[in-house]
């Protein structure tokens, strides 16, 4: 259990006579037993913040605190001391391939003044923990993405660290493994009491186990409070992107150019605002028709956030009414351009139209369809 | 005297005589050299222990030596192995100037071995609080390893090849065999059977070496 505080921390890097600011200024607090998400596009200088925690990086300007202790200077064995106490996993795992599981975690037992007796029974204490105890004399290139992560984690906790920093640790997952690493996570954070700060440019991992979320951009914390409260409100253009991309949702362009004339409009809501009454309140008061025709519902811890796609025809003057309406009821209210919908790229003109415009990382998780399956009923107006 | 009685006479010397002087330099090689490839490696990383001084300096000297060809370090190193052992013309100052050669050699092949580990393996190491040695011996070489074989492999072939030229200036071995009877005496079947030989060393040593860096590498 841990208190990390960063204050104004600054770090600059020197390459070949250019100077660049990775991070500039950053104040963060993460709280002791939380699980404290920074989200961010990739450069927006996430990983160096994360490394200043264990002094992987040293800010050039700026103080670390640990439990209110300052860091920041700490060098040689009491830089080695900390360590032992902040585990790390990385993206890439990074086990040494021509060591054996067992080795890769006795190396960290090692570096934590174990002694050698202890190690064999430790090691597999720690691979019980993390599912893998037949596994102890296997070498990585023997292992799945997942296993791999499960001993860099099984790694980095086995000097009983406070802290665990996690670097995109589940993003060279497939979305199976990232659920169960995520759930891994989510045990050691409550069971061993571990304070985690994890970094991701996923918002399938933020929405799923962060309590509080930063996000980052060109090396600032743009944005920051509870999960589900940046997510549903999401004031900066990044926070605004970030999320139009998780949840955006398209409809077939086929779809668009056979659509009824009328308003096409993409409504964002927090899921318990309860919008269907609003929209028939609103279709039978300004005397209009609402037709939903794609919606998308994401989960961000207990809590959902919606968005809808809904064409609003009628009379000019009762539609522009009504869309007056349900702007002021919304998060997010969007008139979309029909005929740049309608052109749409007409390579993907047959397919379904829940995938989400070029955004490479989005995709709605199959884990999540059971529980989506009751809010998620408006995708039956698209077909 | 007969090809064949040349080859019965002097060949079982010569060759011992570059067996030894190979395994010497080879040992001296490996030992300081990846002592200084550990040098070079450690203070070229900002992550173990970054310092540009010595860094450019030891990089400076292993760049100066290994500047010069093998036979005109040589000529320059005769003075000074005659300090130290006398003679120079023998295996022994051959060997002297052999070692003086692979030393800087093989601080270059280890330092790229270790170079190639991934820095993340770094990284990680130095995340679970372990000091520099923990990490070089415990992560860094064993993942070094089979490039480091195939380095060694590297290093005593060009050793055989170095130690050739030690018998051009007189010092013994199969080089100076090759001269004195295949070029001096124009006894092109002794030049034939050592040119045999060493191809089949050469073979023999890689093969070995491919073996043992496949077997390392997991």
């Amino acid at each position: 259990m841990s208190v990390i505080e960063l204050k104004d921390v600054h770090v600059t890097f020197h390459e070949g006579g250019k100077t660049v600011e990775a991070v500039k200024g950053v104040n963060l607090l993460a709280l002791d037993g939380e699980i404290y998400g920074i989200v961010g596009y990739s450069g927006a200088g996430k990983s160096t913040l994360v490394r200043t925690i264990n002094l992987l990086e040293r800010p050039t300007q700026g103080r670390v605190f640990i439990d209110g202790e300052d860091i920041t200077d700490a060098r040689g064995a009491r830089l080695r001391e900390l360590r032992r106490k902040i585990g790390f996993v990385f993206q890439g795992f990074n086990l040494v391939g021509n060591l054996t599981v067992g080795q890769n975690i006795q190396f960290a037992l090692k570096a934590g003044g174990w002694k050698r007796g202890e190690w064999r029974e430790r090691t597999l204490e720690l691979l019980r923990l993390v599912g893998l105890e037949d596994r102890i004399d296997s070498y990585p290139s023997g292992l799945s993405g997942g296993q791999k992560q499960r001993v860099a984690i099984a790694r980095a906790l086995a000097n009983d660290p406070k802290i665990l920093l996690c670097d995109e640790a589940t993003s060279a997952l497939d979305l199976e493994t990232t659920q169960d690493i995520l759930a891994l996570l989510r045990r050691i954070n409550r069971e061993l009491h571990i304070t985690i700060v994890f970094i991701t440019h996923q918002l399938e991992v933020a929405k799923e186990i962060f309590d509080h979320v930063a996000v980052m951009e060109n090396g600032r914390i743009v944005e920051q409070g509870e999960t589900f409260d940046v997510f549903s409100a999401p004031k900066h253009p990044t926070t605004k992107s970030l999320v139009g991309r998780f949840l955006g949702i398209t409809l077939p362009p086929r779809l668009v150019r056979s659509l009824p004339a009328g308003e096409l409009v993409e409504l964002t809501y927090r899921g318990d605002d309860a919008l269907e009454p609003l929209i028939s309140d609103v279709a039978r008061n300004r005397g209009v028709s609402v037709n939903v025709l794609h919606g998308n519902v994401e989960y961000f811890g207990a809590r959902p956030i919606g968005v809808l796609i809904v064409l609003v025809s009628g009379e000019d003057a009762a539609v522009a009414a009504a869309l007056d309406d349900i702007r002021g009821k919304v998060l997010k209210f969007e008139v979309l351009d029909r005929d740049e919908l309608a052109a749409g790229d007409e390579a993907h003109d047959g397919e379904e139209g829940n995938g989400a415009e070029g955004a490479g990382d989005k995709t709605i998780p199959p884990t999540d369809t059971d529980k989506d399956n009751d809010k998620d009923t408006d995708k039956e107006a698209t077909r | 005297m007969t090809t064949w009685d040349i080859i019965q006479a002097h060949l079982p010397e010569a060759l011992l005589e570059t067996l030894y002087m190979v395994v010497v330099a080879t040992v001296v090689g490996i030992v300081l050299g990846g002592l200084l490839g550990v040098l070079l490696y450690v203070t070229e990383s900002r992550l173990l222990h970054a310092n540009r001084a010595v860094n450019a300096i030891v990089g400076f000297i292993v760049n100066a030596i290994r500047s010069l060809p093998f036979l005109i370090l040589l000529v320059v190193l005769i003075p000074v192995v005659t300090f130290f052992v006398g003679d120079p013309y023998t295996p022994t100052g051959g060997a002297i100037a052999l070692c003086v050669a692979a030393i800087p050699f093989f601080a270059r092949i280890s330092e790229s071995a270790f170079a190639q580990v991934d820095p993340g393996i770094v990284e990680a190491s130095v995340s679970t609080g372990a000091t520099v040695p923990q990490i070089l011996w415990g992560a860094v070489f064993p993942q070094a390893r089979p490039s480091l074989v195939r380095g060694i492999v590297i290093t005593i072939i060009s050793l055989i090849g170095s130690s050739a030229m030690v018998g051009t200036i007189g010092a013994g071995g199969i080089g100076d065999m090759a001269i004195q009877y295949g070029y001096n005496r124009y006894e092109t079947g002794v030049l034939a059977v050592i040119v045999v030989i060493l191809i089949v060393i050469v073979q023999v040593i890689q093969w070995i070496g491919n073996r043992r860096a496949k077997a390392l590498a997991h």
